[in-house]
């Protein structure tokens, strides 16, 4: 079962969550999605073991086949490639590794090259996985592709997103066989719980909510959730022992037993969902 | 010499456009003839490599001269190996930029603006 955890607004408890969810269930696989600021490491302290790192093919130029005609630099839609003078300059940082500057050359000039762009850590024998993006790429998808392709098949697997709902998080829970949508009942935090949900309902991925810092002075995500007949799988209430423990690397489910019990209920219902 | 100059819109009348990436319209000038083109920049509102693309089209109307506000790394390193200098434009219009670098009174560029400068808001 693979299991992704969202949530639209940043800051919401995705990682608090997530991280919570595997330390509770314990035989599972945690794969840090968040590339560009993996931080469940801070909780589960894995032991890293090995590095994979991520390549992705970036075009050169073979000059003595290369006539400078610049239909490279036309094919392209990233405007990664210019050609003055004759001679081909490529911004490798612009590059999408589409390949059209490959099938545009009929002189048969470009040719690809690895460039890498980031890494992926590997800990707890391979229970523990987490992306790395290289500092100033901007381009998440060779490095989700990478860890989605190590999942394991044969126990749970547990997907932390980045936030927002754009193309890593696309890309990150697309065939997922559950979402969780972590949200807060803030203003910032329902808007953007809509727009995870209508994600989610679009990619046709069920899905629950998890509501963090719940406060009874606060019910309009339980009110939104009933409206639209979404399920709240569960409440974390706004406690300050939680936000002390959490600021010390502490776990929820590491600060008390009733909450290990709690996550493992809310693994119980993602597998019912699920199976829904 | 044929020069560009990065414009706000598509007449000579035009305030010349800080911006060279994200113009909205380059003018090609003789400035012998004084004869003129404008070309609309389709890097304008580019995601991303406004400046490369930007200098891909000067360059293909084999300008010498470029007269703008401000010009980007990447823009910089096209327009370098194109050979074609770069000059701070006044915050004027198209024809007094034309006339300003005729008499030869415009600063020539020789340091890129970091990345991104012209949208700062």
């Amino acid at each position: 079962m693979k299991i992704a955890v969202l949530s639209g607004k940043g800051g919401t408890g995705k990682t608090t969550v997530s991280a919570s969810l595997a330390a509770a269930v314990g035989q599972c696989q945690y794969i840090d999605c968040d590339v560009e600021e993996p931080n469940g490491a801070l909780f589960l302290n894995p032991r890293i073991e090995s590095e994979t790192p991520v390549y992705v093919q970036i075009p050169e130029v073979k000059e003595d086949k290369c006539d400078g005609c610049g239909d490279c630099a036309r094919a392209c839609m990233f405007n990664a490639i210019a050609v003055v003078k004759r001679k081909v300059i490529i911004f490798p940082e612009l590059c999408h590794h589409c390949g059209a500057c490959g099938i545009a050359c009929t002189k048969n000039a470009v040719y690809e090259a690895p460039r890498q762009t980031g890494v992926i850590e590997s800990g707890d024998n391979g229970m523990f996985l987490q992306g790395k993006l290289n500092i100033g790429e901007f381009i998440t998808i060779p490095v989700i592709n990478k860890l989605k392709q190590m999942m394991r098949n044969d126990i749970p697997v547990i997907l932390d997103c980045t936030p927002g709902a754009s193309c890593t998080v696309v890309k990150t829970i697309s065939g997922t066989d559950f979402c969780v949508l972590v949200t807060e009942p803030t203003p910032f935090g329902l808007h953007d719980l809509k727009i995870a949900a209508a994600l989610v309902k679009k990619m046709g991925i069920r899905f629950g909510v998890v509501i963090n810092k719940a406060m009874d002075s606060d019910k309009s995500i339980q009110q939104y959730c009933a409206r639209h007949n979404i399920a709240v799988l569960m409440e974390i209430p706004y406690e300050r022992r939680i936000a002390e423990n959490y600021s010390r690397g502490i776990l929820p489910v590491h600060m008390d037993k009733t909450y290990k019990e709690k996550f493992i209920k809310l693994f119980n219902s993602i597998k019912a969902g699920a199976a829904s | 010499m044929v020069i560009a100059i990065s414009a706000a819109g598509s007449d000579m009348e035009s305030r010349m456009d800080q911006r060279f990436g994200r113009a909205a319209c380059f003018a090609i000038i003789d400035t012998e003839t004084m004869k003129y083109e404008f070309l609309d920049n389709a890097a304008a509102a580019a995601s991303g490599g406004a400046g490369i693309s930007a200098a891909q089209t000067v360059a293909d109307k084999n300008v010498k001269a470029v007269i703008t506000g401000n010009v980007g790394p990447n823009a910089g390193k096209v327009l370098s190996a194109a050979g074609i200098e770069v000059y701070y434009g006044k915050d004027v219009t198209v024809k007094e930029n034309a006339e300003l670098f005729k008499k030869g009174s415009l600063e020539k560029i020789t340091s890129s603006a970091p990345r991104h400068y012209g949208l700062r808001g």
